[in-house]
């Protein structure tokens, strides 16, 4: 609680400091190709890449000789404490702190610089208080506000700086608090406890030395920060493996040192080396604990701290939360300098007037002659400060600080809204960023993550089809909360649970079918039983039995934990329909059959990989017969068939049935294997596996060939559960007129099928491939060229999707920089896929009819050669970077939909940096992984999802969602209201500013450019502090024009804000013409009928004439800010009330004997409100003022209202008949086809490696049990299984290494001889296409599936 | 932030109309069914009230004379070019004769009005002590710096009353006579030169100083007048009511005027046979020509005066409200017919909804 806390504290602390913490920032300013990105971060790792930092285990001595300079000669000690003080100020530095900090804002300067400019009595024009009272309100209300935060970040740190933790203190682990913590130190961490510094790990109670950590905790300063688990060094493991923490018990200080790199703020990256008994062991970020991170499933482990307090990875990566601001925000500022700047003109051209007058004043003017001892010019320049002050007023100082309170009280309400709040979590939506508001307004396109954030991430088994006979649920369950209850809790007779007779089934599935169950329990048909061992057996999901005392239900004690939601769907529907999986060890699979127990043998597992699109698992039966179990995408499957009769024909219709649903499928296939074969497979196999050189294309083949004439068994479908309401919401956005993109790291085929789903993409769509965008962007940019960079719009009518690949996204922009020809190369020849599905490549006539008629539409020349610039110096090469960039962009924007799969953090950051670049538009990201971190910190918006994918996201976010769904009422409800709230605040405080003030400039005129104030002083100063402040300040917080309900139920409304049309600068010319107007009315009717009116008190002295006019400007603003609220209640009469109160109460106070005695220079209005309003014909001036100020502003209202109606209607009316004219465009059907093979494994490749080596099997009965002393997850524990799945073993890196050289090899297969090049530029429009575009890994993809992988 | 589940609900945010923003409201449309009457009322209730104002005022009489002293308007030009270039002028006095062919109904207010004389002028309306001019007596001897170059006297005496304005003090002074038969003998008429001032600034805002040994001049002692006045400020009237600082001239003119051109209330004719205003017949001004404004080209004159409730004389007003009532009437009309051209769509638009 503490810890995250006060580091966000420390963030907002540092988020001025540049350092080398930037590198992962992605500015929108900034460069914005991958190359770039990738280039800083190279230059960083130049840096810092020297050993000086040694540490020495439990030796203070050694370790506290290393100083470091700081000042001059004064040093310090270079190892930082653990103490962390993320406050800001103790009690003797916040005033002075606080006060720098405030007058580093632009405004407050001003009015201090503006305030002692006052001091000088030459040119002081106001007197002092009017601008020093308000500055000092606004100064204490902030600093009071920045105490309140202070205090709660010193409680926060005190609490982080006391958590108890071991310490080594000669020969025993004592308890200590953190803040004792040294560098050097030798730290003893249990189960659960929070890691206090970065340690070296040097032992645990785990075999291998494993220690697990959760690094949910640490927020995902950076893209995909796996999840952390550490090994480590395996000599050193082995070395004292004897009894866990003897060894160090032992060696008190062990002589053990470590030498590694400066402190520096890079998660990933370590780089030390450990000295023990004269060896040195190489350390990396392996064996590396970080600050923050949640010590789990590992008994106890020893570590030796490192880094500590601020210099730790964490708190170095504090730095960088980027100031986000709002297009109103930018606006603003440029507005006040505008206004400071006509000031000074104005200041410039009255000090001018003076000029002129100030010689007749001089010569002729005797009563004042004496008073300008100093020359003209002297004058003038004086008078111009003068009236640099005097107009000071006429910026507003206030607004700023009222902005900040209106954007916390609409971030408050986002806190408070009810129907944004999602109970199953408790979780309330939460504004983490309140300055961001009016954006939600303003939003046009939208990033989301798919897992996770569209989808709940929950696989449910829908239907299967057996033996070509398809199997549904027997009781359709009413659509809605699956929450409740069991699933054939049937609407018919309340009857009893179907899997009673079944021990183990998991009340939780909501898949049955009784007819389906019969025969199952039959066990008649061996295709039935088959079917389920399949699914039993081929796969890689793990076991953990709950020892949970009393379970409820037997079939509790079973929880499996797989790589993939669809597998554990897959399994716990095995496992409900009687075929348990039980337990699996390195080379056993061991099922419960229908109630009988079997053990499987395991002979080999083919894992799944993305071009396989299959898993196969070789096991020897109990009885001895030796089985190949198949799964995988269809069209792999159908090709391996031994026959296709009948029944596979029924599969295939059920699997297109399937695929309209949007379901996700997959065949089950089998066969058996002979002994001899096996044999013969399996000698050849070995050889195969201990290959140095390319020992994955000999297992591929060798796979290949061991699953050929399979035996089709029949077809699952699994249900990817949207999230409630997102076809709603979406839905809505779109009529909101705001662009949804799926940005995921997932697999197309899932991607395109969620597009489907929640109907992002429909059937009369054309999805544009790969082929078809490049050849697209190159007519544009041929076009572009060859009219000098004259823009061409995209001729395209249809209705598009775009459904892109994170590579093919890297080719399309980045392939200029580096290789000009790689784009064209890439496109279509894959030699991988090619080799991997031959059967692709025929000629899909459809689609090639397609293809034609849009080349007929977009009247393309197709040509050969000539399509890429072939300049090579790098000033073309950015400026066709740029138009590649803008192209692509420009492409997208006018596509209904987006879906970029298999992208990578940053490529979905660089994603949203085009996007803003290119199209200027507020951007919105929602994600809820640690993968989407990026690209919430890019968009303009970042949203995170409170979901189950850990806090990194929610940690990084701008906002905090518990559902997708909630997005509709954030944006079209509270972004609505806020952006309209500001804007009219804005609009108001600007008129009110203009229209009080302006008269100032008037006055001038008519006194000889003296710079005479005309209002009193005090009215000056309270006019903005209490007099308006109240109305605009209810407009900010309060106004509605319309209901929430209308709001959701006209998504139009939301254009508005996206077309900036509330707040622009036509909108401000208008409030400044307002104002304007007001003033002149409120200065010059005053005038004319003072002139010539006299009496015992008329309005012809100085002192009534500013009562009369500063009345009639504060009634004029008054009513019109009543009028152009739309939302009266009881909180808006009474601020009117109050206002008016405050004026009538702080006049009578500043203008009272009392007062005027005591301070009789700062109080001369003596009674003047008194005197002047008792007289009847001074309140028929001020009504006439008011009136006139009122009445053609309310009749111009009223009339354009009247006639903008029928306009709108007008425009509705056009709008609908031109959709209708774009209907009748040719829709092209794309094959349903396409998508139903579709079902893609979104884990990842490499646990069947894992679970053969037996490196994670350590939990499995019987398996290296004795090391163990008790780890299973406590059942109580209700959000057990979401939190369990926060952590991943470590194994991950060996993953990522692998696979990396795998993506080596693929690279290096992908250049290909030019010639291929050539052939295939001169493809033509009839060109195939492959219906299933390549799909080749990536190196990052196992970072962010997006998938949880659940191991313990 | 935890965002695990502690007690079921405990982060449910509270279900009020405030936190819900579902306060009960009252949405005012800006239709033509409240905008059509509001303006037609007001049009009606503006015009009437205009035709009251300018009736009043013009029932209001007024009678001004120009004693600037330009050549060949009168008199007074000579007091005009004998003043011109010496400093101090010379006393001079010159005559405004005129006649009345009825009666100019009471109360008669005399006035005095300068043009482009800038008491607006921003180092000049600072250069005063307010708290000099509440009687004071450390102010008296030190008044603030804000009255230079008026806070010391060259002997280095400090000035009472000190700055620009009270140098500046108007000090031309007028007696009226009246002659009831052609050829009678003018009789002064009786001026009120009190109550001219703002009761506030006579009670409360001017005070003498103490007095030393119940003398005004004892106070004063040790002071200076502002260089331009010939009299000290004790002596600025015999009246002991209306001396001193608190001598109703003088807090007139120490209420500046806001714009260059204005006029100030010099007495109020209200006494004995004048009460019910002046009678006919002829009438002579006696004017004592001090005051020079000739040398910033200003003007000087002199205004009899009647008042209403509204004060003084003021077509103005009343012919702006006549005008803005019949715009809002004029407004109304071209409301109607945009109501009536588009009343179809909205009554549509009205179903929509």
């Amino acid at each position: 609680m503490g810890d995250p806390t006060g580091r966000r504290e420390a963030q907002r602390r540092r988020q001025n400091k540049p350092g080398p913490s930037e590198k992962y920032e992605l500015r929108a300013d900034g460069p914005t190709s991958m190359g770039s990105l990738a280039y800083r971060e190279d230059l960083e790792e130049e840096k810092n890449s020297e050993f000086t930092w040694e540490v020495q285990a439990n030796n203070q001595a050694y370790n506290s000789q290393f100083k470091e300079k700081v000042f001059l000669c004064w040093q310090r000690k270079k190892y930082k404490k653990n103490v962390i003080h993320t406050a800001k100020y103790n009690v003797f530095s916040f005033l002075p702190l606080n006060l720098y900090e405030q007058f580093r804002r632009f405004s407050n300067l001003y009015f201090l610089l503006i305030i002692l400019l006052q001091s000088i009595p030459e040119i002081s024009t106001l007197p002092s208080f009017t601008l020093l009272v308000p500055l000092i309100c606004l100064l204490t209300i902030r600093a009071i506000r920045d105490l309140v935060d202070d205090i709660g970040r010193h409680k926060s740190d005190k609490i982080v700086n006391n958590r108890p933790c071991q310490i080594l203190t000669g020969k025993s682990f004592l308890w200590r608090k953190w803040k004792n913590i040294r560098v050097g130190d030798l730290v003893c961490l249990h189960k659960d406890s929070i890691v206090p510094a970065d340690l070296v790990l040097l032992a645990s109670t785990e075999p291998s030395s494993l220690c697990y950590v959760e690094t949910a905790d640490i927020d995902g300063i950076k893209e995909g920060f796996p999840e952390e688990v550490c090994v480590q060094p395996q000599e050193i493991a082995h070395a004292k493996a004897l009894r866990p923490g003897m060894p160090i018990l032992e060696h008190p200080g062990g002589g053990w040192k470590v030498v590694c790199e400066e402190p520096n703020s890079r998660m990933h990256h370590f780089v030390g080396c450990l000295e023990w008994k004269g060896k040195k062991y190489p350390l990396d970020i392996g064996n590396i604990l970080l600050r923050g991170c949640k010590v789990r499933n590992t008994d106890t482990c020893y570590g030796l701290v490192i880094y500590a307090g601020f210099d730790t990875k964490i708190m170095k990566n504090c730095g960088k939360i980027h100031l986000k601001r709002t297009k109103i925000d930018h606006l603003m500022n440029r507005l006040v300098i505008l206004i400071f700047v006509s000031m000074v003109v104005v200041s410039m051209a009255l000090a001018f007037g003076f000029w002129h007058k100030v010689k007749e004043f001089k010569a002729h003017h005797y009563y004042v002659s004496a008073m300008h001892p100093h020359s003209v010019a002297v004058e003038a320049f004086f008078i111009f400060w003068g009236y640099l002050i005097l107009l000071s007023v006429l910026v507003p100082m206030a607004m700023f600080v009222m902005a900040e309170f209106i954007y916390l009280g609409n971030s408050v309400y986002i806190n408070w809204d009810q129907h944004m709040y999602y109970e199953p979590q408790d979780l309330p939506a939460k504004a983490r960023s309140t300055s961001l508001n009016d954006l939600l307004g303003q939003v046009e396109y939208i990033f989301s993550d798919k897992t996770g954030t569209l989808t709940q991430n929950i696989m449910t088994f829908k239907k299967c089809c057996i033996n070509g006979v398809v199997y549904a649920e027997s009781f359709p369950r009413p659509r809605g909360d699956p929450r409740q209850g069991l699933a054939c809790a049937s609407p018919p007779p309340p009857q009893e649970n179907p899997f009673l007779w079944n021990k183990f089934a998991d009340g939780k599935l909501l898949f049955c079918n009784t007819q389906l169950l019969q025969a199952v329990r039959a066990n008649q048909d061996w295709r039935v039983r088959e079917f389920w061992r399949v699914l039993a057996i081929c796969h890689t999901v793990m076991v953990q039995e709950m020892n949970s005392e009393c379970p409820p239900n037997p079939g509790d004690q079973l929880v499996y934990q797989a790589a993939s939601p669809d597998e554990e769907a897959l399994v716990t529907a095995a496992r409900n329909f009687g075929y348990v999986f039980l337990a699996r060890t390195q080379d056993s699979i061991t099922l419960m059959e229908l109630g009988e127990e079997c053990v499987y043998q395991v002979l080999a597992m083919m894992d799944f990989n993305s071009i396989r699109k299959r898993m196969s698992v070789l096991v020897r039966k109990p009885e001895g017969s030796i089985y190949l179990y198949t799964k995988g995408a269809d069209t792999v499957i159908y090709e391996r068939l031994k026959k296709k009769g009948e029944t596979e024909w029924a599969t295939e219709e059920a699997l297109a049935s399937f695929a309209t649903e949007t379901l996700r499928t997959l065949c089950l296939a089998c066969k058996e294997v002979e002994e001899d074969v096996y044999k013969e497979w399996r000698q050849r196999h070995q050889e195969a596996s201990i290959l140095l050189q390319n020992r994955a294309q000999a297992l591929h083949e060798l796979y290949e060939e061991m699953e050929q004439s399979l035996q089709l068994l029949g077809a699952t479908a699994i249900e990817d559960r949207l999230q409630d309401g997102v076809l709603e919401t979406i839905k809505c956005l779109k009529q909101g007129n705001i662009k949804v993109w799926v940005l995921t790291g997932d697999k197309q085929e899932t991607a395109v099928n969620v597009g489907f789903a929640c109907e992002l993409l429909s059937e009369n769509m054309i999805i544009l491939e790969e082929k078809e965008i490049v050849r697209i962007l190159e007519v544009y940019w041929e076009n572009n060229n060859l009219q000098g960079g004259k823009k061409k719009e995209l001729p395209l009518q249809f209705k598009m999707a775009l459904v892109i690949n994170g590579e093919f996204l890297d080719q399309l922009l980045l392939s200029l920089r580096k290789e000009p020809r790689a784009l064209v190369q890439n496109v279509n020849v894959d030699p991988l896929e090619s080799w991997q599905e031959p059967g692709e490549e025929r000629v899909d006539f459809l689609q090639a009819r397609r293809l034609s008629l849009m080349w007929r539409t977009l009247g393309i020349q197709l040509r050969s050669s000539g399509l890429i610039p072939q300049h090579k110096d790098s000033k073309t090469l950015r400026i066709a970077e740029k138009q590649r960039e803008r192209a692509f962009v420009e492409l997208a924007s006018r596509c209904q939909a987006v879906i970029c799969c298999r992208v990578t953090p940053k490529q979905k950051a660089l994603i949203v940096t085009l996007v803003k670049k290119y199209q200027n538009v507020v951007t919105l990201a929602i994600g809820d992984g640690a993968n989407d971190v990026n690209m919430i910190k890019t968009a303009d918006i970042g949203v995170g999802v409170a979901g189950q994918e850990g806090m990194q996201a929610v940690q990084n976010s701008d906002y905090v969602l518990a559902q997708f769904c909630f997005l509709r009422r954030l944006l079209l409800v509270h972004g609505r209201w806020s952006y309209m709230r500001v804007c009219k605040f804005l609009r108001c405080f600007l008129y009110k500013t203009l229209a009080s003030m302006m008269v100032q400039i008037w006055f001038s005129f008519y006194n000889g450019f003296t710079a005479q104030p005309l209002y009193e002083g005090w009215f000056l100063a309270l006019f903005n502090l209490l007099y308006s402040t109240l109305l605009v300040l209810y407009i900010g917080l309060f106004e509605q024009d319309v209901s929430a309900e209308r709001s959701l139920e006209l998504p139009e409304l939301y254009i508005a804000g996206q077309k900036d049309e509330l707040f622009n600068y036509w909108v401000v010319l208008q409030a400044f013409a307002h104002g304007t107007a007001t003033s002149l009315v409120n200065f010059f009717m005053t005038l004319w009928i003072s002139q010539d009116s006299a009496g015992p008190v008329s309005l012809s002295d100085y002192q009534s004439f500013a009562v009369v006019v500063a009345l009639s400007s504060l009634l004029s603003i008054t009513v019109e800010i009543i009028l152009i609220t739309k939302y009266w209640t009881i909180l808006f009469l009474l601020a009117i009330f109050l206002s008016l109160c405050f004026y009538v109460v702080m006049t009578s106070l500043t203008q009272s004997l009392w007062l005027f005695k005591h301070f009789p220079k700062n109080f001369p209005f003596l009674y003047a409100d008194l005197n002047v309003l008792s007289q009847p014909h001074i309140m028929l001036v001020i009504l006439l003022n008011v009136s006139l100020n009122t009445l053609p502003v309310l009749a111009f209202r009223v009339i354009y209202q009247a006639l903008k109606k029928p306009q709108r209607k007008e425009e509705v009316e056009k709008v609908i008949s031109e959709e209708i004219t774009v209907e009748p465009v040719p829709c092209i059907r794309r094959e349903s086809r396409a998508r139903r093979s579709s079902y893609a494994f979104s884990h990842r490749e490499g646990y069947a490696d894992l679970i053969t080596q037996g490196t994670i099997l350590r939990r499995s009965a019987g398996v290296n049990s004795d090391m163990l002393v008790d780890h299973t997850v406590p059942p109580d524990e209700p959000s057990g299984s979401m939190k369990e799945s926060l952590w991943y073993p470590r194994k991950m890196s060996f993953l990522g290494r692998k696979r990396h050289s795998h993506h080596g090899k693929v690279s290096s297969e992908d250049m290909q001889p030019p010639s291929e090049v050539s052939s295939s530029l001169t493809m033509d429009g009839q060109a195939v296409c492959p219906s299933s575009p390549p799909s080749q890994q990536s190196l990052a993809i196992w970072i962010f599936t997006g998938e949880v992988a659940i191991f313990s | 932030m935890t965002w695990s589940a502690t007690a079921r609900g405990a982060h449910q945010p509270d279900n009020t109309a405030f936190t819900q923003q579902r306060l009960p409201a009252w949405h005012p449309l800006l239709s033509a069914s409240i905008a059509l009457p509001l303006f037609f009322c007001a049009g009606l209730a503006f015009i009437g009230l205009g035709l009251g104002l300018y009736y009043s005022s013009n029932g209001i009489k007024e009678l001004a004379y120009d004693y600037t002293g330009d050549s060949g308007t009168g008199n007074c030009s000579v007091c005009a070019t004998a003043g011109q270039g010496r400093a101090p002028p010379p006393p001079c006095s010159c005559a405004w004769y005129f006649s009345l062919p009825e009666l100019f109904q009471g109360p008669v207010y005399l006035y005095y009005e300068l043009t482009n004389f800038y008491q607006n002028y921003r180092r000049y309306g600072v250069s005063r002590d307010d708290s000099q001019l509440s009687g004071l007596p450390s102010s008296l001897r030190h008044p603030v710096n804000e009255c230079a170059p008026y806070q010391y006297s060259a002997a280095g005496l400090p000035i009472a009353p000190c700055g620009a304005i009270a140098n500046s003090l108007f000090n031309d002074s007028f007696s009226l006579w009246h002659q009831r038969q052609p050829n009678g003998p003018y009789v002064e008429v009786p001026l009120d030169r009190t109550g001219i001032a703002w009761w506030t600034d006579y009670h409360v805002k001017f005070r003498n100083p103490p007095l030393v040994n119940g003398s005004l001049a004892l106070a004063f002692q040790g002071t200076a007048p502002p260089p331009n006045w010939h009299r000290p400020v004790y002596e600025l009237s015999p009246d002991p009511n209306n001396t001193g600082f608190i001598n109703q001239d003088f807090v007139v003119w120490m209420r500046t005027a806001a714009l260059p051109t204005f006029r100030k209330l010099y007495a109020r004719i209200r006494q004995g046979n004048y009460s019910a205003g002046l009678p006919r017949g002829a009438y002579r001004v006696n004017i004592t020509y001090n005051y020079p404004v000739r040398a910033f080209s200003g003007h000087k004159r002199l205004i009899f005066s009647s008042i209403s409730w509204m004060g003084g004389k003021n077509p103005f007003l009343g012919i702006a409200y006549l005008l803005v009532g019949s715009l809002c009437i004029l407004v109304g009309f071209v409301m109607l017919a945009v109501y009536i051209r588009y009343q179809d769509q909205n009554d549509d638009e009205d179903d929509d909804e």
